[in-house]
């Protein structure tokens, strides 16, 4: 009631965040508040968002600064439905003067976003793709949303959002060599179950995170889609701001400290005493690589369990395990090997693409005999690059294995580390890291 | 008092994802053609569904229904071939902001899930918020007003059109 209590309100990261981004001082779980985003979100799917965006009486774009789109789905185009597709974004972003537009080859919508600092701390994404939960990582909101919600967010700037209860999970201990965050986050989806954060915010904490590279903490919310979370996100801390001044450097050379300013001045932080919905705590030493089996990303295994399982080819990269630590990984995995079973590799943008070259580790790929694609989301939701044929197995480093995820439905997905994805395409079946690079491989 | 509106059940389990409802090899081909969508609706879970489900039919499932991609066609599909609602135990987020904005009924109902199979007819009151099935009663939670509003105008769309 009066200003006072509001200003007594302790609250988590993401009641914060979505306090400001509706205007408040604050907000409660259950609420249905009005969000109005600094950054609205699409891909590909910018066509068909225009055509629902054409029945409302607003001509324009209400504030054309705040679009960020990407072709990224599939592309190069692989045929020429894709392709007139793709040169319908093209007049609608010139329609409408979109300045955030990234043409194919960029990369994955959730990493350029993020390398060329349109989202940063303290701000609020919402996306017409079902991974923006990703944007956490830099201590930002961000939601998956649908496609004529953004239509409406074009035209109005605002969407209706309820304000989800936190999970906090708190990580404590160090992950041992082999492990990633990708394995931490498969436990815990095996534990918690594909529905075990639904509607919820998941807020990442504990003295575990400092250990965290920037590239492992976007794995980890980024697979919090897979919990059914509405965002996941982690307050920003020292490794967060020397990414973002490294990064920006490079992508924003004329503006970048005015933008490293504006993030300063935004980032938010939860507060001590705020109050939490559930509560789950791990320590990192106890986890061991696992694996999703097919065709649920929750039907979760130890990898101890299901080695010697034959594998037809292998896939690395997407939005949730495709920069450069990932590829660096599967380099020192594939070093002086050679290859049983294919293996695809998909920088997740043409930044770390240009990284992983400079370092060395595209040419110890190409020698072990790997296949290297454009920066995009590739075979991933089935569209080309690499879709599988029937009957075949796929361990891969994405995000999701559901029946014809990767085109089709009589094939079968494992996902895994991307370390596990390259020692099991040397192996012809899955198996442990360690295994190949102590030359014990069978 | 009104009666309710009967309607015949297609029944699935839990954790149908979109990728099975909608396959995402079909989002940027397809074109958003009513007639379209419909064909390929729920075509990697049952492929009869698409040639046999009839206006008015309803889709009832178990737990988080429509996990996975935020892919609309997921819900405009079922709207495209012309089923009056999806009954869930619950539902993942998005599919249910998606149905609410495209003016697909969503209605929570984890009792109902367990009692009826394929082939059963159900009745949905609106009015009294209540699913009747073989002389038993189900209630079922009435939105927040904001997003009824939303509902009854037919989806997001028709609501801000409704507006200005």
């Amino acid at each position: 009631m009066g200003k006072s209590n509001e200003d007594m309100e302790m609250q988590t990261l993401t009641e914060k965040l979505l306090a400001r981004s509706s205007k408040r001082k604050s907000v409660r779980p259950g609420e249905i508040i009005i969000s109005e985003p600094d950054v609205i979100l699409s891909h590909d799917n910018t066509a068909a968002i225009a055509e629902i965006f054409a029945q409302l009486p607003q001509a324009k774009v209400k504030h054309p600064e705040r679009l960020a789109i990407t072709l990224d789905h599939a592309v190069p185009p692989p045929s020429a439905k894709h392709a007139l597709n793709h040169a319908r974004i093209r007049d609608f972003v010139r329609e409408q003067g979109i300045s955030n537009f990234f043409e194919i080859g960029r990369g994955i919508c959730h990493q350029v976003l993020c390398e060329e600092g349109i989202v940063g701390p303290g701000l609020s994404l919402l996306g017409a793709d079902s991974h923006s939960p990703h944007f956490g990582w830099l201590g930002a909101f961000g939601a998956g949303i649908g496609r004529s919600e953004v239509a409406a967010l074009w035209a109005t700037g605002q969407l209706w959002l309820r304000v989800p209860e936190t999970m906090r999970v708190t990580l404590t201990g160090r992950l041992n060599p082999g492990v990633t965050t990708k394995d931490l986050t498969i436990n815990l989806i095996g534990e918690l179950s594909s529905e075990g954060a639904a509607y919820m915010a998941v807020e990442f904490a504990g003295d575990g995170i400092a250990d965290l590279s920037p590239d492992s903490r976007a794995a980890l919310t980024n697979m919090m889609a897979e919990m059914g979370a509405k965002n996941a996100c982690i307050a920003p801390d020292e490794v967060t701001w020397n990414w973002i001044d490294n990064t920006l450097k490079r992508t924003r050379p004329a503006d970048w400290a005015e933008r490293l300013d504006r993030f300063r001045e935004h980032a938010l932080y939860p507060d001590a005493g705020a109050v939490y919905a559930a509560e789950h705590r791990i320590n990192m030493h106890d986890i061991e690589p696992m694996v999703s089996c097919p065709h649920a990303v929750d039907k979760v295994l130890p990898l101890s369990a299901i080695a010697a399982t034959a594998v037809d080819l292998g896939f690395i990269g997407t939005c949730t395990n495709g920069r450069l630590e990932d590829i660096a990984a599967a380099a020192a995995v594939l070093e002086g090997k050679q290859l049983k079973s294919r293996l695809i590799v998909i920088p997740a943008s043409s930044l770390v693409l240009r990284d992983a070259v400079d370092a060395g580790y595209i040419g110890t790929l190409l020698e072990a005999g790997a296949t290297i694609g454009t920066p995009g989301c590739g075979p991933c939701m089935g569209n080309h690059m690499g879709v599988l044929a029937p009957g075949e197995v796929c361990i891969s480093s994405a995000n999701r294995n559901f029946r014809g995820r990767m085109g089709e439905a009589d094939a079968e997905i494992y996902l895994a580390n991307p370390a596990v994805v390259a020692a099991s395409c040397v192996a012809g079946q899955l198996i442990h890291p360690a295994e190949i690079t102590s030359g014990r491989q069978p | 008092m009104m009666a309710g509106t009967a309607h015949r059940v297609w029944k699935f389990g839990d954790n149908v994802n979109t990728d099975v409802i909608f396959p995402g090899k079909y989002t940027y081909t397809v074109s958003l053609e009513p007639a379209a969508l419909a064909r390929h609706a729920l075509e990697d879970l049952d492929p009869r569904f698409a040639g046999a489900a009839r206006p008015g039919d309803v889709i009832v499932a178990g737990r988080n229904w429509g996990n996975g991609s935020s892919r609309e066609q997921a819900v405009t599909c079922l709207v495209a071939v012309g089923a009056r609602a999806v009954i869930a135990a619950s539902f993942a987020r998005i599919y249910y902001r998606n149905a609410i904005n495209n003016g697909l009924l969503v209605i929570e109902c984890p009792a109902l899930a367990e009692a009826v199979s394929t082939g059963d007819m159900i009745e949905i009151d609106m009015d009294a918020y209540e699913l009747r099935f073989a002389g038993q009663v189900f209630s079922f939670p009435a939105l927040p007003a904001e997003v009824r509003e939303i509902v009854e105008a037919g989806g997001i769309i028709p609501y801000l059109q409704l507006q200005t």
